[in-house]
């Protein structure tokens, strides 16, 4: 490996001997290539350090249409090799001198990375979000209190109060069918995830997100996952379905090694 | 099409199906997926997320927010302040209050503002009994305002249970 090029690591599976779509690239158009040891294959990507060094993602990383495109890229690639093996995705820009040290990683990490992939072999992960409904957004018999009050100031006061609290009746409405959705869904799936609900410029919509959940399901259980979204959807309320994504909300490496939160960062 | 439900997906080069929703694939790649520590050359967490953070503060906040890159401010890792941490906390507390007031268990309060002989929290009464007077200054020795409170005992069974 020349001093300029550093080893871009996407995903980690199981070594099945499974052989990539010849017309698969990754980052900037460069190859994909497996790197296999311990009975696990690291897939990886040569690519130029004066892009993916320290110093050039520091710029890169708030270049919105680079990160878009380097995004998609580690994706494409997560994805595709999700679709051959179980497949624990990595962390975007995560770049490594050179395969021996992609090598180093599989043998000492053998353990985490297999039972990592245990958890996840044979299931995909699902994506759920929910978002208050029309019928949510307020309620439209909130008395006209108002009328009657003996001030303006009073008036003003009952027709804020009725408005509040026909909006917090709105957000809990839409918070118990949250719940009610994620209950039964995660029933269903044999791990789930609920994420931070995505910013309304980020959605695209105005009602406000209530339930931003992943699902881990069993691919023989994909038909009863569906059904009961079905269900759910019949009971009212829009309930939005992206997947299946490779389980990118359930690989977590047990060792606390392989959390870095908390412990002042990682060298 | 895979066995599974059908989402808002669409398909992919490779006869899979990929969804093309930016923010979407950006949440997972950088918020989620494994971090390895060790002997890497450069991740994530070695680039300064922070300087993401003040460029875009200074230039595109709202570009960043449409792409929901705005994780940062809700990982007080990232961030390194307690502010986000209390934030979180608030929202938190909120979060197990709405969940409480959700239950059955719980009957959530219809009509008329229910409390025992408390004030409720940041909310005077007047702005829900016109019956009430606004309430004078607390003035005068603690027995006096018993005595107030004491006079008054058929209008809080009214707005009682």
């Amino acid at each position: 490996m020349a001093a300029d090029a550093g080893t871009y690591l996407y995903a980690v599976a199981r070594d099945a001997g499974t052989t990539l779509p010849a017309d698969l690239t990754g980052m900037a158009g460069s190859a994909v290539r497996a790197i296999t040891g311990s009975g696990l294959a690291a897939y990886v990507s040569t690519v130029p350090l004066d892009e993916f060094g320290e110093e050039p993602l520091r710029r890169s990383m708030e270049d919105l249409d680079w990160l878009d495109r380097t995004a998609r890229a580690h994706h494409h690639v997560v994805e595709a090799v999700a679709r051959l093996a179980p497949t624990v995705p990595v962390r975007l820009v995560t770049v490594y001198s050179g395969d021996d040290q992609v090598r180093a990683l599989l043998d000492e990490r053998h353990d985490d990375f297999e039972q990592a992939l245990a958890r996840v072999a044979g299931r995909r992960e699902w994506g759920v979000k929910v978002y208050a409904g029309a019928g949510e957004g307020s309620s439209g018999d909130a008395p006209d209190e108002g009328a009657r009050a003996a001030s303006p100031g009073t008036a003003y006061l009952k027709r804020r109060q009725a408005s509040l609290r026909s909006r917090e009746e709105a957000l809990r409405r839409a918070g118990a069918r949250a719940e009610h959705v994620h209950d039964v869904l995660r029933s269903i799936a044999a791990a789930s995830r609920r994420h931070r609900a995505q910013d309304p410029q980020l959605s695209g919509r105005a009602e406000g997100m209530v339930l931003n959940g992943a699902y881990l399901v069993d691919d023989d259980r994909g038909e009863e996952f569906a059904r009961a979204l079905e269900e759910l959807r019949a009971q009212g309320g829009e309930i939005e379905l992206t997947g299946p994504w490779a389980p990118y909300s359930f690989a977590v490496l047990d060792d606390p090694a392989g959390d870095v939160r908390g412990d002042g960062g990682a060298a | 099409m895979r066995q599974g439900p059908a989402g808002r997906v669409s398909t992919g080069s490779a006869g899979g199906r990929e969804p093309t929703n930016l923010g979407d694939i950006l949440e997972r790649v950088l918020d989620r997926g494994v971090i390895i520590a060790g002997d890497i050359r450069v991740n994530l967490l070695d680039i300064e997320l922070l300087t993401i953070k003040l460029r875009l503060i200074i230039a595109s906040v709202d570009t960043a927010k449409e792409m929901g890159i705005d994780w940062w401010e809700h990982d007080p890792w990232l961030s390194g302040g307690d502010r986000h941490l209390r934030a979180e906390n608030r929202r938190l507390r909120e979060r197990v209050a709405e969940l409480e007031e959700g239950r059955p268990a719980h009957p959530s309060i219809e009509g008329t503002v229910e409390y025992e002989d408390e004030e409720p929290p940041r909310r005077p009464r007047t702005e829900y009994e016109e019956e009430e007077p606004p309430r004078r200054p607390r003035t005068g020795s603690t027995a006096e305002r018993d005595r107030r409170r004491a006079a008054r005992p058929e209008e809080r069974r009214r707005h009682g249970r």
